[in-house]
């Protein structure tokens, strides 16, 4: 791995990071709407139609401390300033909590849930995957792919909708929502640590069965194309153990794009999975998100986006910096 | 097992037939091959396309895939039937006695893996214990051999061109010093200088270990560059085999004189021509001889009875009615 190379992926994450913030910046911008007034109009129909006389003056103090009122340069810069600070400003929802805290809160739960099932979903997907594109997996095992299929076409909201009726009203098992019991606030114990487990099963069960398919049925593509390659029937000619021929042969080969699409998936991990969190009522960053979106908190949003794209042009130099150590081929070429 | 004949003949294949099944029948690819190998010969085997030669190469390495099935007949490998061995005695044998040099088709070795450890990986499977600086040795010398540098060793498949990948895959068969070399068509995909070069690398290792070896092609001047004896195969027999020279000038078989004519010749300034018709479907083949349809000497005969295997000349066979009422030793190979 050259210098260059190194140089050259990190000026790319740098100009992801660059885009990818300025359109967040944008974005919410080009809107014709005033978030403040908007706010402000929603908290009164809230209040019960009470009058208010100095609703304009709020709205300007409000817009005054939000830099709302600055020319669009101005805020451009400071925009990237408090980036550069981690400072993404105060919550509109949740005022006047920092943006910054809130994320800080929910990101705990969110990478523990999402990661982590992100990861397993990866690893047994592929695993069935290679296994279902091997040709000597006996034919009575390809029930498995209409099954994959059926799982990853099943919306998996209904699915976890099903699975929280029958594991916590039919046959109360597990809890039903939340990421830990009150009676036992999170911490370093077992007693804990198992709560935290036993709340997590039911959303981690959704989201590993939503995102199984995928991974299974993406891997046994790359592996029935690899096993048609010619280096396959040179293995075989060669009289290699049949366990080298599919590890070291065919699932090293075919787990490559497998690789790129497990690093895009982390990065996107703290965007939270936004449908689970909300069903299972679990107070991770897809929760926060929800709530930003249903409150018109753009600050809040702001601030998640720029996590998630931070985390992703993170995942690409990741991948980046791994991938010519697991494909020789791609050593050196630094496009 | 390893008795004076069978060191003298290490392959002896016996009215091979191997039939792929279809929905609409047996397609019988090769369909009653018999030819024995001797000790340092070159056979090379030469035939259009679907005239079942590549499937003898599959066959003989025992890695023929469904559907197609191994119906009858034998291979004789060092004295021992391949047909009797159960999956891991064929595994052992790979390499170690039969080693096969692939279709020069550019990947066929494993992109993410450099070159020594595919070498070293197929001796590790066959129980071949050595420490590290032997096995490094070991593939330094086979690199040698085939005329790569040893540096060679360290490096991956796509940093190497065509030609050194396939010197790669001889270094791969012969590390074993098997006593059968199969090569089928071994220098497709590469440039007619290479091809020139690979061939006679092919041939001085062939040599050096004192393999017997196989090659499958339908290149008719690189056969002859290479084998010492040619079999001419058509619809899944071989029709006629002989020493290369003998068959070059003295071409029996119809369909032979008609393949060896059909080559360009530098001499004379006359039009090439091809032979006349298709290759037969070896679906529902035609009775009687496989090539009555497009033999330009077809009798009566030849539409009704299978010729048999006669032995025109010595070491000299051909299976052909022309042929049936001189008195050459009748024998069924």
């Amino acid at each position: 791995m050259t210098v260059d190379y190194v140089l050259k992926r990190a000026g790319m994450f740098v100009l992801i990071i660059f885009v990818a913030g300025t359109l967040n910046f944008a974005v919410p911008r080009l809107r014709p709407t005033n978030p403040v007034e908007e706010r402000m109009n929603q908290l009164l129909q809230q209040a019960g139609g009470v009058h208010i006389s100095n609703v304009e003056e709020m709205i300007a103090r409000y817009e005054d401390r939000f830099g709302l009122n600055n020319p669009l340069w101005l805020q451009y810069v400071n925009y990237w300033i408090s980036l550069s600070r981690l400072d993404f400003g105060q919550s509109i929802a949740y005022f006047p909590a920092k943006v910054t805290e809130e994320i800080r809160q929910s990101m705990p739960w969110t990478i523990g849930l999402v990661g982590v099932t992100t990861v397993m979903a990866a690893v047994i997907g592929s695993f069935f995957g290679a296994w279902l594109g091997w040709t000597r997996t006996p034919l009575a095992i390809s029930f498995v792919v209409p099954l994959l299929l059926i799982v990853t076409a099943v919306p998996f909201y209904l699915l976890g909708l099903l699975m929280m009726w029958v594991f916590t009203v039919w046959w109360p098992l597990l809890p039903g929502g939340g990421a830990y019991d009150f009676a036992i606030p999170p911490s370093f114990t077992l007693a804990s640590i198992l709560d935290i487990l036993e709340h997590a099963i039911l959303p981690a069960t959704a989201i590993i069965l939503s995102s199984i398919g995928f991974w299974g049925l993406g891997m046994r593509g790359m592996m029935v194309t690899t096993m048609g390659d010619d280096f396959i029937k040179l293995a075989e000619f060669k009289g290699l153990k049949e366990r080298r021929i599919f590890l070291r042969y065919a699932v090293r080969n075919a787990l490559l794009p497998q690789v790129t699409g497990l690093a895009i998936n982390l990065g996107f991990v703290v965007s939270g999975s936004v449908l689970v969190e909300v069903l299972f009522a679990y107070p991770g960053i897809g929760n926060l998100l929800y709530t930003a979106i249903t409150s018109n908190d753009y600050f809040l949003i702001q601030g998640v986006l720029m996590y998630v794209i931070f985390a992703i042009g993170l995942m690409l130099f990741i991948v980046d910096m791994i991938y010519p150590l697991i494909d020789p081929r791609i050593r050196y070429r630094s496009a | 097992m390893t008795t004076e004949t069978t060191v003298r003949t290490p392959l002896i294949v016996k009215d091979l037939k191997v039939y792929y099944h279809t929905r609409r029948g047996p397609v019988k690819a090769v369909d009653g091959v018999s030819f024995e190998l001797n000790r340092g010969e070159r056979l090379g085997l030469v035939g259009e396309s679907g005239s079942g030669k590549s499937t003898i190469a599959l066959a003989l390495m025992m890695a023929h895939k469904e559907p197609a099935r191994i119906e009858g007949g034998s291979i004789i490998l060092n004295g021992s039937n391949l047909l009797d061995d159960n999956d891991e005695q064929v595994r052992l044998r790979r390499l170690s006695e039969i080693a096969m040099v692939p279709q020069g088709a550019l990947n066929s070795l494993n992109p993410v893996m450099r070159i020594r450890d595919q070498v070293i990986d197929g001796l590790k499977d066959h129980n071949v214990s050595m420490s590290v600086g032997e096995f490094n040795g070991r593939v330094a010398e086979l690199l040698t051999s085939v005329g790569l540098h040893p540096d060679v060793a360290s490096r991956f498949p796509h940093e190497l061109s065509g030609g050194m990948k396939q010197r790669v895959s001889i270094a791969i068969a012969i590390s074993m010093n098997p006593s059968v070399i199969v090569a089928d068509e071994p220098t497709s995909a590469l440039d007619v200088v290479v091809q020139k070069q690979v061939v006679q690398t092919l041939r001085d290792v062939q040599e050096r270990i004192g393999a017997a070896a196989i090659m499958i092609g339908h290149d008719m001047g690189l056969m002859a560059q290479f084998a010492s004896r040619i079999g001419i195969m058509y619809g899944g027999k071989i029709i006629e085999i002989g020493p290369v020279a003998n068959i070059f000038q003295n071409p029996r078989h119809p369909y032979t004189r008609l393949l060896i004519s059909s080559l360009p010749d530098t001499r004379s300034k006359r039009r090439l021509q091809g032979i006349p018709g298709l290759p037969p479907s070896l679906l529902r083949p035609p009775p009687g001889c496989v090539f009555h349809t497009r033999c330009p000497d077809a009798m009566d005969i030849c539409t009704q009875d299978i010729p048999i295997t006669r032995e025109l000349d010595p070491n000299r066979f051909a299976a052909c009615h022309l042929y049936g009422d001189q008195d050459g030793k009748e024998v069924v190979l």
